[in-house]
């Protein structure tokens, strides 16, 4: 990451001129972008929690005639067994919304984890750790995605399990970083010289700092993972067919190429879905992360 | 910089011996049977085949020698035998790469021509309405699967408009143009054949748009904060100063240098190029090594599968390596560690 600012017309340092407003002042002038993406993405939250509830057809029952386009009684058509495709979409968001939060989470957990270890402990550790870090990155995501997948054999869990072993690298070297960083500040040494052990000085008076770049990077790969989780399922490592999975209804849609509306929910589903984690995202960043401006 | 290139030129065959460590491990973690996972099923009953497996991959051997043969056969380039295809790996993904090669570097170059333009136009109007149209174009493209946005594409170009021809290489009744490279549309030129020429070109224009639309967003990114942080140095100032155009400060002050850290667009957009070619090869039926890739996962072929990996990878590293290099000559003021 290169910090080099950009040199403004008044040469304040960037800090000094950035640090005014309390966190809360900012929230009040959350931009545009922020307010659509959360908005959007707390609508895909609150449909995966309550979409049971809202007296819609059977995603997996048969609904209608088959491959009929959209009309009145059929919003968005109906699938190759005659399945109502708007249910469908919104019942997948019951898949998808978990599957991203729960990757991400553990993904966090285990890179904040071995990272924070990493960066505090150092010598032999690190080295160990760093290295599986670096293997892991060496590979092109789907395609490691996609071989741990099939060893441990199709099925949304799996799916899950690749994406987590996927992504928890990128965590755990922003987290070392942090450490690393944080480590060297005089707070530090006065708790280390105050006597504090070293799970109090890592929990107390290193990790609170170090959290907003994982924040931010983790708000924007949600939208990530919903994207590879749907790819997975499309290829057919993920959700099989009759759950009503974005990815495996776009492949269902993909043979059924002529009935374009069957692939065209679940593609709006995860697209608006994907959009709006990577406004809020980057809404986060600006909001938290002064230099990113 | 010596130090730094010599570190990344030892670095990387280390990583590429832990990425076939993992490979080797996750070959190992097929449940029942490791001959299963070697043997394809209906040959489990002929004793030479799988007398002569168990002894190419030490089956009755230790996992320390099977993981020694592993690494021998890899770096001699066996890849194993597919189940599906039931021919040896690296046999298949040969005959498969320049047909993703072609798809790739198709893409690669509208979405570098695009991608540069649209940043340029971004940073030169920045906060205007051109900006922000085509940060939005940019930002579609990165977060529409393209699995999705080729479908509904290749409906409408080519079956409502009929602008485009359907999936695959060539029509149906076409015949391939006898290799000399592997690109159909050079060596169908090679050959004189000009027609053949037009229709590989026109079959290979909608999935290299759709590849280049996923990666277009990072390349505007890049270029057009470059490209706002070189236009605030001193020596764009004197420029305009002297009373050069905006135009031209950009194009010929600003750009040059913005571009330097545009060249690790090779680096950072390749990890998406791969996952896109993996999907729009699947959505256009194009036969390359993406395609392969969704069939021997599809199949649960763990040698296809390992086997497409090894050679990402190898193609990942390698780019990586080659952005690194590239970028410590073009800028040497840069202090990489």
């Amino acid at each position: 990451m290169t910090a080099s600012v950009s040199s403004p017309a008044v040469s304040l340092p960037a800090n000094v001129a950035r640090s005014g407003p309390s966190f809360g002042r900012r929230l009040r002038q959350v931009p545009l972008p922020v307010l659509i993406g959360g908005f959007v993405v707390l609508f895909w939250i609150i449909t995966a929690l309550t979409v049971s509830f809202w007296g819609l057809p059977d995603p997996i029952q048969i609904a209608g005639k088959r491959l009929q386009a959209p009309s009145l009684s059929h919003w968005l058509g109906t699938d190759a067994l005659g399945r109502d495709v708007l249910s469908r979409t919104l019942y997948g968001a019951v898949y998808s919304v978990p599957i991203a939060i729960g990757v991400v989470a553990v993904g966090v957990f285990i890179g904040a984890t071995l990272g924070a270890i990493a960066g505090y402990v150092g010598g032999v550790v690190d080295g160990i750790i760093m290295r599986l870090v670096d293997v892991t990155l060496a590979f092109p995501p789907i395609l490691l995605a996609m071989t741990i997948s099939a060893t441990l054999g199709p099925g949304l869990v799996n799916a899950a399990i690749a994406m987590i072993i996927v992504w928890w690298p990128i965590y755990a070297r922003l987290m070392r970083a942090q450490v690393l960083e944080v480590k060297e500040r005089e707070h530090v040494e006065a708790a280390i010289a105050g006597g504090a052990g070293h799970i109090r000085v890592l929990g107390i008076h290193i990790l609170p700092l170090c959290w907003t770049p994982i924040l931010i990077n983790a708000t924007m790969d949600f939208g990530q993972v919903v994207l590879l989780a749907a790819s997975l399922s499309f290829i057919g490592l993920g959700a099989s067919p009759p759950t009503p999975e974005w990815g495996s209804m776009i492949s269902e849609g993909a043979a059924r190429f002529y009935s374009w509306w069957v692939a065209f929910g679940p593609g709006m589903a995860i697209l608006t879905l994907v959009l709006g984690f990577s406004f809020l995202g980057d809404g986060l960043r600006d909001m938290l992360d002064p230099r990113s401006k | 910089m010596l130090r730094f290139v010599l570190r990344r030129l030892i670095a990387t065959p280390l990583l590429l011996l832990g990425v076939a460590t993992v490979a080797f491990f996750l070959s190992q973690m097929t449940k029942g049977d490791p001959l299963s996972a070697i043997v394809p099923e209906r040959q489990m009953n002929n004793p030479e085949i799988v007398a002569a497996a168990k002894e190419k991959w030490g089956l009755d051997k230790s996992l320390i020698e099977r993981y020694g043969l592993y690494i021998g056969n890899l770096v001699q380039g066996d890849l194993g035998v597919s189940f599906t295809t039931r021919r040896a790996v690296s046999a298949d993904l040969g005959e498969r790469l320049p047909a993703t090669l072609e798809l790739v570097m198709a893409a690669m170059l509208i979405a570098t021509v695009v991608g540069i333009t649209l940043g340029v136009l971004s940073a030169r109007y920045r906060d205007r309405s051109v900006d922000y149209i085509s940060r939005v174009f940019a930002l579609l493209g990165s977060s529409l699967p393209v699995f999705w946005s080729g479908l509904l594409l290749l409906f409408l170009f080519s079956v409502q408009l009929g602008w485009v021809p359907g999936p695959g290489r060539l029509d149906a009744r076409s015949v391939a143009p006898p290799s000399i490279t592997g690109f159909y549309t050079v060596d169908s030129l090679l050959n004189g054949n000009i027609p053949l020429f037009f229709e590989s070109l026109h079959h290979l224009l909608l999935p290299s748009i759709v590849l280049a639309w996923s990666v277009i967003g990072v390349i505007t990114r890049l270029v057009r904060s470059s490209l706002l942080e070189v236009m605030g140095q001193d020596y764009v100032r004197t420029a305009r100063a002297k009373g050069a155009g905006e135009g031209r400060v950009m194009l010929n002050h600003a750009l040059r240098n913005a571009l330097i850290p545009t060249l690790t667009i090779i680096g950072f957009s390749f990890a998406y190029l791969i996952t896109g070619a993996v999907l729009t090869e699947a959505v256009f039926s194009w036969p390359g090594v993406g395609s392969y890739a969704v069939s021997s996962a599809r199949s649960l072929d763990l040698p296809g599968i390992i086997g497409v990996t090894l050679v990402g990878s190898l193609a990942f590293l390698v780019a990586n390596l080659l952005t690194d290099i590239a970028y410590a000559f073009a800028n040497p003021r840069v202090k990489l560690q």
